[in-house]
């Protein structure tokens, strides 16, 4: 009789182990999701910010046609890229964020583009929105490190096979690219 | 994270308990002073109800109260863009579910707090002083440590154990003033055994308030700690916080509306000695010195790698306080978390974070001992910082302030 109380008892303790571990999963999963769709509102504030950007650059430097054209080549491609993976996403935002930076070294040579307010305003929510990005960016890559340890380590493992999690892909920044130096002739 | 929040919250239990026993035997003593039949055990219902209401206000109110005192000013996106802009950066990196409310203090004196009772009701203020001194990577900085408190849950626990600690000092106030003025005449009359009892309850309620209030400070400093390596890890550039505590220790401006209630709230404490700056550790202070603080981050930020482990590390290695064994990040569960190395500085004036544009680490550089005039720029041979010495400065000799090492002068 007391085997049989043991037994049942382990038994209980497994199945609340399970339903911890398994809601757990759930509750990593959630966030992973949630932590992308983060990152997927600011990518879209950014493509909504730069046909103002664009504009506002060109009322003063007009003949920089370009690199004006290179970031409205980016922001199409970054725009048709939405609903790619996470790794081609990631490529494409980079060369936005290449042909952004090379506007506004141009935009440097302009010190009447400068002193435009209009131009500060978007600089500053351009410039932050780029920060909000990476941090998302940031929140988002240890999320999915957290969520796919515990996919791989033991005993939660176990749970993650049976109730089929998967492991989730890191939103990668192509260090290269983002370190290089500016390449821009004067 | 969540491992360290969690033996955070064990601490925080037996901090929080140690006080209501305190406020149990203060309320008992005096009940039972008063009536020494059953009079102890409905003393100390009436201390815990005492007690309990006050939480309760502190609680729903307790937000709002503080912002009132220092007079913050709820501001929209417009008023202040740059501050909104990193409050919501931070918020991103922390993975809040609502960006906090932004408020504004009309006071020259750089200092900044955050207060709510959780994510959903927290708020961050800044002083327009902090908002004038600092660049965007130092305000990044601060508003990062501000976020951490929210994170780890410190604004609620903070605000209830200070609640605790009124309850405490008022009672033992009242209670000691009573008994002095009535219940000792009525009480001395029995025996003797009763007379001792009492005064040992006397000289314990003269000391609880500042037992409390010691058990109170020590938990302070500990999570301002806890909340530069937190914050450190949300904007993976310590420089910052570094360099925006320096500026702030370096102001002499008191604050208008320091409070001792509100003295641990606020990123660093807010009182100045005339001529003083803040920097000696004891037992009274609610905030680690400065010094200590920038210290550990700067020299995180020369190793390239933020990490609650390496916060530990550096806490530990050659510091002054070398004799004090207890962790300052609470938990060994925080420790074996994975480092991340740092970003690079924002270059003041141009847009920032974009990839390609060159990005020169000048929060680095900071004015050594300089009284204003003419400086010599000098280079640290071990970790490569630079420093700008005063050529007013008398010593041969001066220590880095990034890796401690010596720095012949002449």
């Amino acid at each position: 009789m007391l085997i049989l109380w043991i037994i049942l008892g382990i038994v209980l303790l497994l199945a609340i182990l399970y339903i911890a571990f398994f809601n757990g999963l759930v509750g990593g999963r959630n966030q992973v999701k949630n932590a992308y769709s983060q990152i997927d509102v600011q990518l879209r504030r950014r493509h909504d910010l730069i046909p103002n950007l664009v504009n506002t650059v060109k009322g003063y430097a007009a003949h920089e046609k370009e690199t004006l054209a290179n970031v409205t080549n980016a922001r199409t491609k970054a725009i048709s890229a939405d609903n790619a993976s996470a790794a081609e996403r990631g490529q494409a935002e980079n060369v936005l964020t290449e042909a952004l930076g090379k506007l506004f070294a141009v935009a440097e040579q302009y010190p009447d583009l400068k002193a435009n307010t209009n131009f500060l305003a978007l600089q500053e929510e351009l410039s932050s929105t780029e920060n909000k990005i990476s941090f998302a960016r940031q929140f988002y890559n240890d999320s999915v490190l957290r969520y796919n340890n515990r996919i791989e380590m033991f005993p939660t493992n176990i749970v993650a096979s049976r109730g089929n999690f998967k492991k989730e892909q890191f939103f990668e920044v192509d260090n290269q690219t983002e370190r290089a130096v500016p390449q821009v002739s004067f | 994270m969540w491992q360290q929040i969690r033996s955070n919250k064990i601490k925080s239990a037996v901090l929080t308990i140690s006080m209501l026993v305190i406020l149990s035997f203060i309320g008992y003593f005096i009940g039972y002073a008063v009536d020494s039949e059953g009079g102890g055990w409905i003393g100390l219902v009436i201390s815990l109800i005492i007690w309990f209401l006050m939480a309760i206000i502190a609680f729903f109110k307790g937000g709002q109260m503080a912002l009132s005192i220092t007079k913050a000013k709820k501001i929209k996106k417009e008023d202040h863009p740059r501050f909104w802009n990193i409050v919501e950066e931070m918020a991103i990196a922390a993975g809040l579910s609502k960006i906090p409310d932004v408020y504004i203090i009309d006071d020259p004196a750089p200092n900044a707090f955050a207060t709510g009772r959780d994510e959903k009701t927290a708020a961050i203020a800044a002083t327009t002083g902090l908002l004038t001194l600092l660049n965007r990577d130092e305000l990044q900085g601060v508003v990062a440590h501000e976020i951490a408190h929210i994170k780890n849950r410190d604004i609620l626990f903070m605000s209830m154990v200070s609640v605790m600690l009124g309850a405490i000092v008022l009672i033992a106030w009242y209670g000691s003033r009573m008994l002095f003025f009535s219940g000792s005449g009525r009480s001395s009359s029995n025996n003797s055994g009763n007379l001792a009892l009492l005064i040992i309850g006397l000289v314990f309620m003269i000391l609880a308030p500042i037992i409390a209030q010691l058990i109170y400070f020590a938990v302070s400093r500990k999570r301002e700690y806890l909340a530069d390596a937190t914050g450190a890890l949300y904007t993976r550039y310590p420089d910052g916080l570094a360099s925006a505590l320096e500026k702030i220790g370096n102001s002499n401006i008191q604050i208008k509306a320091a409070n001792d209630a509100l003295a641990p709230m606020y990123i660093a404490s807010p009182y100045r000695k005339k001529g003083h700056k803040i920097d000696l550790e004891s037992l009274t202070s609610t905030h680690p010195p400065i010094a200590e603080r920038v210290r550990i981050l700067r020299r995180m930020g020369v190793s390239g790698l933020v990490s609650y482990e390496g916060y530990e590390k550096i806490y530990e290695t050659d510091s002054k306080q070398r004799t004090r064994a207890d962790s300052i990040i609470m938990g060994n569960a925080a420790m074996g978390m994975t480092a991340v190395s740092i970003r690079e500085a924002y270059t003041e004036d141009q847009p920032i974070g974009l990839g390609n544009l060159k990005r020169t680490p000048d929060a680095r550089k900071i004015a050594y001992n300089s009284s204003g005039g003419n400086y010599i720029v000098k280079k640290c041979d071990d970790c490569g910082a630079v420093l700008k010495v005063s050529t007013t400065y008398q010593g041969k000799n001066a220590n880095c302030p990034y890796c401690g090492s010596n720095i012949n002068i002449d």
